[in-house]
């Protein structure tokens, strides 16, 4: 057991402040053991959302030193001894309690994203074919957790203030998720341009580098989108291309059942 | 029980965090890296001169400094200027103004500079360290004020989306630079090697990493496509997919290894031609 300082944003958004703790640490504990800790021994009103504990239910994001992290993920023995640990919620979302943000802007989002319309060709009496190679991208979005680090990171969002304008990069991960699916057939990228602002992304990778899951939302999200709305809209190529041979129709994974 | 209160959270303004980490480390290295290559890339170009060696030597083959590739015209009577045979169009055109240097690399630094200047990993280096938005992940963006505020690339900025053309045109500078590379394994028809010829070769080999794992590229090939089991061109396309992407996970690495290069091979062929280094090759001369 070690004694270790921790501070711990205590309020509400009208008014708060970051309160000083000290708990003793056994080894092997992460973060989230010492608030419970602090919270059964010291703050028993203290306001956190935590479930899995095992980085997979993406409740207890917060900021720990300045860097949104899962609280359920993140050891102690990252830090120095000596040095002090400064938890406060995400920046990004309204402030309910302490620790506890609110998040359902991000499913709204969600509700504007078209859903999956499947390709009828592709129905057979068995259910819908499709083969591995054609969906590995797909699962990598699949992945997550909406544990909405990477939109609490965005700057879009978190320095700019722009929700109006820019859906975040979860929800282009989304739509790109359905876009890459080979059995999709809706259109979603006029929206993704527009609507959901493709274009509000500048590419400084932040979501990626606090993503839990790894997921490389930037290089295999956020960017093959970016490319999917110049082939349709900037490049003097493709769109020459589709003005003399037509609209390209979507190749469908061929059904062979034996 | 908390034993004091202290200061309030999440401070706004430009550079602000709760971060402790050393996070000014990368923008800085990205202002001080890009800051040389482009003060050298101006200044190698507005010189105009000593962009050739051949060791006096006529015939096929000498070294060419990447950054005069490929020579659209050439003034002649220039130190260090390559003969007019390497020409596109022959003499440099008499409409020049004269107040600008008569340098080949004048004509030609546009196109690979803007397709860097369009990268996917540079955007993402140079908003960080030059624009501050962000110049880290949760530090404090520089603000943006204005009507509409922060517009990101929808807005003057839009003008990224060039980088699929530059792409196309970058294509054609890599297949220049590896027939430069040939032309170095040269020197008056006699087959060798020196420092300059391992040099030269070695910028369209870097050059090739970084642009063949561009996201642009990557998308063309492969990315574009959403079946992969459809016949032969899913098949193709997934396997150069792979390729591209085992590329384009280590862009950032080829982008700044491939712009050191062409630097350190630009400046020593600069050295050599003016006769600061002696190039130590097989032809002894």
């Amino acid at each position: 057991m070690a004694k270790r300082n921790f501070q711990i944003y205590r309020g509400t958004k009208e008014s708060g402040e970051l309160a000083y703790y000290e708990t003793d640490v056994s080894e092997g504990m992460v973060v989230l053991d010492v608030i419970h800790k602090i919270q059964a021994e010291q703050a028993n009103d203290l306001a956190l959302r935590w479930n899995c504990k095992a980085g997979k239910c993406g409740s207890c994001s917060v900021e720990i030193n300045g860097k949104p992290k899962l609280s359920c993920m993140t050891r102690m023995n990252e830090y120095a001894d000596d040095e002090t640990i400064t938890v406060t919620p995400m920046k990004t979302f309204p402030l309910i309690r302490d620790l506890v943000t609110d998040v359902s802007w991000n499913y709204e989002q969600n509700k504007k994203i078209k859903p999956v319309k499947l390709a009828k060709e592709s129905k057979t009496a068995k259910g819908y074919v499709m083969y591995q190679k054609d969906v590995d991208r797909v699962q990598e979005f699949r992945k997550c957790i909406e544990c909405y680090l990477c939109q609490n990171v965005c700057h879009v969002l978190r320095d700019h203030g722009q929700e109006e304008n820019f859906v975040g990069p979860r929800f282009m991960i989304r739509v790109a998720s359905l876009e890459m699916h080979p059995l999709d057939v809706e259109d979603r990228l006029p929206e993704l341009k527009n609507e959901f602002g493709s274009g509000m992304c500048n590419i400084t990778r932040c979501c990626t580098d606090v993503c839990p899951e790894h997921i490389n939302i930037t290089d295999n999200g956020i960017i093959p989108m970016k490319e999917r709305v110049v082939d349709r809209f900037y490049d003097p190529v493709t769109i020459i291309g589709r003005k003399i041979f037509g609209p390209k129709k979507k190749k469908l994974p061929p059904i062979d059942l034996d | 029980m908390p034993t004091d209160i202290a200061t309030p959270i999440h401070t706004k303004g430009f550079a602000k965090t709760l971060r402790k980490d050393k996070w000014w480390l990368y923008p800085g290295t990205v202002v001080f890296g890009l800051s040389c290559f482009l003060i050298y890339g101006l200044w190698s170009a507005w010189q105009a001169d000593y962009y050739w060696f051949s060791a006096g030597q006529d015939g096929f083959g000498g070294y060419l400094a990447p950054f005069y590739s490929p020579l659209i015209f050439i003034k002649e009577g220039v130190a260090g200027a390559a003969p007019m045979e390497h020409s596109f169009f022959g003499p440099w055109p008499e409409w020049w103004p004269k107040w600008i240097p008569p340098s080949p690399s004048l004509l030609i630094l546009a196109i690979p500079g803007v397709f860097r200047f369009t990268c996917y990993y540079y955007r993402k280096a140079y908003y960080r360290a030059f624009t501050g938005t962000p110049p880290a992940c949760a530090v404090g963006a520089l603000p943006r004020k204005g009507k509409t505020g922060y517009k990101g690339e929808t807005g003057l900025m839009r003008v990224q989306n060039i980088h699929r053309i530059t792409m196309y045109f970058a294509l054609f500078y890599i297949v220049v630079f590896f027939y430069d590379a040939y032309l170095s394994f040269f020197r008056a028809g006699e087959l060798g090697v020196g420092i300059g010829s391992l040099l030269i070769l070695g910028n369209p080999i870097m050059l090739a990493a970084y642009t063949f794992g561009c996201h642009s590229i990557r998308h063309l090939v492969s990315g574009r496509r959403d079946c992969y089991s459809c016949g032969m061109g899913g098949e193709i396309s997934h396997q150069n997919g792979k390729v591209a992407t085992w590329l384009n996970q280590r862009h950032e690495r080829f982008a700044w290894i491939s712009m050191i290069w062409i630097v350190v091979a630009d400046l020593y062929i600069r050295l050599v031609s003016m006769g600061y280094i002696v190039d130590l090759n097989t032809w002894g001369l």
